[in-house]
Order: C-alpha cells, then structure tokens, then sequence
C-alpha cells in the first residue's frame, strides 16, 4: 500500500530521482540506440505517409486540369443573312476559379464570307490584348491601343501584331450559330490556345 | 582610416574557434555557438526522457500524450483545411463542399478533422477517468488537476465553435439552440448571447467570432494551459501505481524511454489508424446550406452534447435556472474542486466509495440521458420522420455534383439589363456606342479604362450627365472621350450606370 501525505508526491519515493541515477532497470546503451533508430525510422515512415494527403490537397490546384470552355451560342444564323460586314455579338462564357464560376460577356466578331459561310473572330487584339472594333467606313478592324489594323476576314493589314485575329471555331445547329470561345497567347506569330 | 574599416581579424579573435573547420557544422557553430546551445538541448532531452515512472511503464498512462497528439494532428488538418475555407456567410457552405466534394484528399482531411474531435472528447475522458480511478490528483497535483479541468472547457469550447464553421443546417441551427441557453443567464444572460454572436440573431457576425475563438483565441490558451499541464505533471513527478510497497516500487521504477514512448507511439498509432479508417470509409458529411426560414428542422447537437440537451427538456420555465445553470455549475465546481474535497492521501478507488460513487453516478447519468434522447428520437412520431427527412437531405446534398458559387460582378450588367427595361434600353447604347472597348463588355473594366461596376453608387445622375458630356481632366488623361449623344439615349445610358451598383 502507498500511502503518502500531502505535499509529497505519489509514488515519487524520496530517491526516485536518486534511482534515475543508478538506473537499475535501464536497457543498456546500445539497446536503447538501437530502439531509437527503430522509434525514429517508424515515426518517419508513418509521418511521411501522413504527410501524403496533406501534400495532395495543397497540390490540388496545381494538378487539376483547366475546365475546357464549353461552346455557347452566338445568335441565329437567320440574323446574319444580311450580313455584308462584321457584326459584334456578345457570347457568355463560363470559367471557375477555385470554389466560385464567373461568368462573363465576350465579344466576337461573326463575317460571312463570298459563299455565305460564316465564321467568328476573337475581339482579342494578338498583339497586347485590348478590344479590336469594326470601322464601317475604313472596311477594317482597328485596335484602339497601337493602331493594329485587319480586314474584314480578320488578315493583318499593318501595325505592330504580330499575326492575324484569331479565328474561333463555330458551327450551325438548329439553326444557331455556336461557337467555341478560347483565349490565345499574345505577341507569338502562330495562334496558341491558353486556356 | 582604420575607424572605418571592419576590423575581422578581431572578429576571429572574439569569435569562439570551434574544432570542426571548413565544416557545414562548424561554419553554422561559429556563428551560433550550437555545439554548446546541443548540449543543454541534449540535457534537456535526457530530462524529458529519463523522466522515472514509479512502477514501470504501463499502458494506463498513454492517454495524456494521445491527447497531446490529437492536439497536434487537429492543428495540422486544421491549417490545411483553412487554405480553402473562408468564414463567411455567402461562402462558408461552399467552400466546405469544395474540400468534402473536390479537392484532392478534402474529405479525408476533413475527417480527420471532424472525427478528431470526437476523438479528443472520448481519450480526454478516458484520461479524466484514469487520472480520478488511480487518485492522481492528490497531493501536490491539485493546481495540475486544475490546469486539466480549463483544458476540458477549452476542448468543449473548440467543438461547439468549429460545429458552426461548415454553415449548414444542422450546424446553424444546433448553435442557435447553443447560444440560446445563454439567455437563462439571469441579469446578463442577452448581452452575453448578443455579445457571443455580434448581434441579437445567427448571422456573419457570429460565423466571424466563432471562426476567430475556433482558429485563434481558444488555440492560444490551449496552448498555454497545455504547456502549464505537462510542466506541472513534469514538477510533480509521475504518481504510479495505486498500490504497492514503495521498495518494491522504487525497484520497478523505470525511465520514459524506452518503454513509456514505445506504448505512447503505439496509442498514437491506434489512434490515426481509427481516424484514417473512419475518415476513408465513413466519409464526414455536409448537410444542404444553412436555410434560417426552415421552421420544421430540427437541430441535434454533437453526440458529446445529447446528454445535457436531453437534461435541458425536464426543466419547465420557472425551475429553469436551477437544472440549467445552478445544478451544471455545482457539479463543474465539484469537478474541479475535487483535490480539495478528497484531501485523504488514499488513492485505491475502492476505499474512496463515496468519491468514485459521484463519479459513476454522474457519468452513468449522462450516458442514459444520451441513451434516453436516442430512444426518444427513434419513437417520437413527429421527431422520427423527420429527422429521417433530414437524414435523406443530407445523402441526396452529398450525391449532387460540387456546384461553385457565381462570383459577385459576374453578370451584374446583364442581369440588371434582364430586370430593369430601361437598363436594358441603356445597355443597347452602351454596347453600340463602344464603351466596351475600354470599360469592358461586363462593365469590368480592362487595361484602358476602370470598371462601371458599382458607378451607380459613386455619383448620382447629375454628375453622371456633366461627367459624360464633359470628361474631368483626369478621365481625359486615361483617354476617355465626350459622349455625344441624343439627349433621350443619353438618359437611357445613365439609367444604366445607375443600375449597375
């Protein structure tokens, strides 16, 4: 039986500390190296295999592939039959960005070529990116920003970009126009898709 | 000259040369003397380590460190989790569903997180439990005891905030019955529940003040408490055995290390192992968003709290204060008070009866009030289908596709157009009238030109008028040019801009 009055701990004898000292029943050195390498080396494995999903969940972002923009309608193709210069539609795109969807408006220029077949430029100046708009009365695309001019078939007439506007792809279904938004990389000679 | 010039052979004199040149060790040494600041840290492990323990190692004693690690590993999930989390009304609920339905390893993370805590609850009473059974709270313990009893309300503390954070139904409205037992308070009961949710009713204040005390201010006195605990425990020398004779016992006595850390690592092992299983094959949930119109949910708080919700049902109005604040209060006070009370030197449990008789009276008392809430719900016939209901709610929440919220500005422009005739009559002027060019086709703004988000805010028609027939010198600058306009076109745009706040 243990009994101990107050102010003295229990089971702490008077010599307990004394007995930390000799050490009785201590393992000797090398045993306890030993266990330690083995306590280290399990401690380690089992931290590095905690540590996995912790690494996957802040990798995340990184690894997850970009949501491809989906297609989006660019109004009826009956609108367009009188069509003799570029018209401006605006398309609705939708990205994400981590938890939350954006939504926005993006121009297109739609044209209508000899054969009456339609096609839709990006209002995305390939030079440093501001909006492209239509001059009736010059019969060619300016960029307000550097003075990058096209034709109305979206060909580089002069300025500094270095290529031509940027062709989306589109096609007729049910009678409307659909095209597939995309954005593409500034200042390189040749049409790069980003994102 | 020489004032101006750095004297480095004194430097070399001053610096103390250690005997490792040219070394990793010795370059780190010379300018941090660590070989002697590895001394004390490798006496101070050899303390930590040789800690005696009466008696020998034994697997009673791991509880203590367990908590120590669920402590650690809570801080840890915890951290991660708030890479994606944001304590806010609009977004709180999403974010959450982000992590539990998207993110890479989310709802693994989260139930380590979430089940952690009911594991903290459970090894803290079982540490509670063998620290009464082998009367270690006796003798010069008592302030250990102590530090031990603010820990516990601490712990308590940490769930029923992080219990709000996910904002969804049964979250809201288990905190709005929580916060309300506040009321019974006589006096200052209100100003206490206003001043714990930063306002009279449940809103992003109370998620705000939840989020701080969960995140910040209960961890910092963890923290501190945890260290006061484990110092004291270290002061006061590990108790032992409840019996034996101390010859034989101080024979028996061994150091922490090897054997105490052994039998602790594999608790902890236990430990993670348990919540690794439970997290992967018990995936936590979310229930839908919190929805503060629904009059029909009803709210059930963490298992750990059944109990006294279901002591809170026997207590009419009038009597309410004494089931309710006086008699929780006394026994917190007997809990805590208990080294004071039981001041014989006695540790066996079975010549304390009447000690260990409170104990297991009031912890068998609370597992049959839990025991009668559940018996309750499952034969209460309003209760039963109901919370089937929203049992079924949660599964068909869970099963849905992560659905991301749309962000703020998207689509302000459009969907005042859509709303507002004459908005939408202005739209038409400001898209032909090329304004999107530089302000951007959702008003967002571009490199040129800054966003008309928000415009309709800023000046009030007048100005917006004199401001588009005539620039200020600054707009100019940024190349803004005059609006020239019929005045009736002129009006629809400003109606527009007006619209767009």
């Amino acid at each position: 039986m243990l009994d101990f009055p107050e102010g003295m701990p229990a089971g702490k004898t008077a010599d307990a500390s004394q007995a930390s000292h000799d050490r009785p029943n201590r393992p000797s050195l090398s045993r306890r190296s030993l266990l330690g390498l083995l306590l280290g080396a399990g401690g380690a494995t089992i931290g590095a295999l905690l540590s996995v999903p912790l690494f996957r969940f802040v990798l995340h972002p990184v690894f997850k592939a970009a949501l491809p923009l989906s297609w989006t309608e660019a109004g009826d193709v009956k609108d367009f039959a009188s069509v003799t210069s570029p018209v401006k539609r605006l398309v609705k795109i939708e990205q994400r960005d981590g938890w939350r969807k954006l939504v926005s408006e993006k121009a297109i220029y739609v044209c209508k070529d000899a054969t009456g077949k339609l096609s839709a430029f990006s209002s995305i100046c390939p030079h440093l990116g501001c909006s492209v708009s239509w001059h009736d009365e010059e019969n060619n695309f300016v960029c307000p920003c550097h003075n990058g001019q096209f034709t109305a078939d979206g060909k580089l007439m002069g300025g500094p970009p270095p290529r031509g506007l940027d062709l989306l792809e589109c096609k007729v279904e049910d009678g409307k126009l659909i095209v597939h938004y995309q954005y593409f990389r500034q200042l390189v000679p040749n049409k790069e898709v980003i994102a | 000259m020489a004032d101006h010039t750095y004297d480095f052979e004194r430097e070399r004199r001053v610096t103390p040369q250690p005997s490792e040149h040219g070394t990793l060790q010795g370059w780190i040494d010379r300018r941090t003397s660590l070989s002697d600041r590895r001394k004390r840290v490798d006496s101070l492990l050899r303390a930590v380590l040789d800690e005696p323990i009466p008696g020998g190692a034994s697997l009673a004693y791991v509880f203590g460190s367990g908590l120590l690690f669920l402590f650690l590993s809570q801080v840890i999930t915890g951290m991660f989790l708030v890479l994606y989390y944001i304590p806010s009304a609009d977004h709180a609920h999403t974010t959450v569903a982000y992590i539990t339905k998207e993110v890479t390893s989310g709802s693994f993370i989260r139930g380590i997180h979430a089940y952690g805590s009911s594991a903290i609850v459970i090894v803290l009473l079982l540490h509670v439990t063998q620290t009464f059974l082998f009367g270690s709270y006796k003798g010069r313990r008592k302030l250990l005891w102590i530090a031990g009893c603010v820990l516990f309300a601490l712990m308590l503390g940490m769930s029923f905030t992080g219990y709000l954070l996910p904002w969804d139904q049964k979250a809201y409205f288990a905190t709005t019955v929580g916060t309300n037992i506040l009321t019974y308070i006589p006096f200052v009961g209100g100003t206490l529940k206003s001043l714990l949710r930063g306002g009279t009713e449940m809103g992003q204040l109370t998620l705000s003040r939840f989020f701080v005390l969960h995140v910040l201010l209960i961890p910092a006195f963890i923290l501190f408490f945890v260290v006061a605990h484990v110092f004291l425990f270290r002061r006061a020398g590990a108790a032992g055995p409840i019996q034996g004779e101390p010859e034989a016992l101080k024979k028996s006595t061994e150091p922490f290390y090897p054997k105490q850390v052994l039998f602790d690592a594999l608790f902890a092992l236990l430990i993670i192992a348990c919540l690794g299983l439970l997290a992967h094959y018990a995936p936590v949930e979310l229930g839908p968003k919190a929805n503060p119109a629904d009059t029909q949910y009803v709210p059930r708080p963490e298992w750990y709290y059944i109990p006294v919700f279901q002591w809170l049902k026997y207590w009419e109005s009038g009597l309410a204060v004494i089931g309710i604040l006086v008699i929780p209060a006394f026994v917190g006070l007997l809990f805590v008070a208990l080294p004071f009370l039981d001041r014989r030197p006695e540790r066996r449990p079975w010549k304390r009866p009447v000690a260990v008789s409170i104990y297991a009276f009031i912890f068998i008392g609370l597992g049959a009030l839990g025991a009668i809430s559940h018996r309750n719900d499952l034969r209460d016939l309003n209760i039963a289908p109901q919370l089937a209901k929203q049992r079924a709610a949660v599964d068909v929440f869970m099963k849905k596709p992560f659905q991301p919220e749309l962000a703020g500005p998207s689509l302000i422009a459009a969907t005042v157009a859509l709303t507002n005739p004459v908005a939408s009559e202005g739209k038409k002027v400001y898209d032909r009238e090329g304004c999107a060019e530089c302000h951007g086709n959702d008003l967002a703004g571009s490199l040129a030109a800054p966003t008309l988000i928000g415009v309709g805010d800023k000046y009030d028609n007048v100005k917006l008028e004199s401001i588009l027939i005539k620039p200020t010198d600054a707009m100019a600058d940024g190349g803004m040019l005059p609006v020239d306009l019929k005045d009736e076109e002129l009006k629809l745009l400003i109606a527009f801009l007006e619209a767009v706040k």
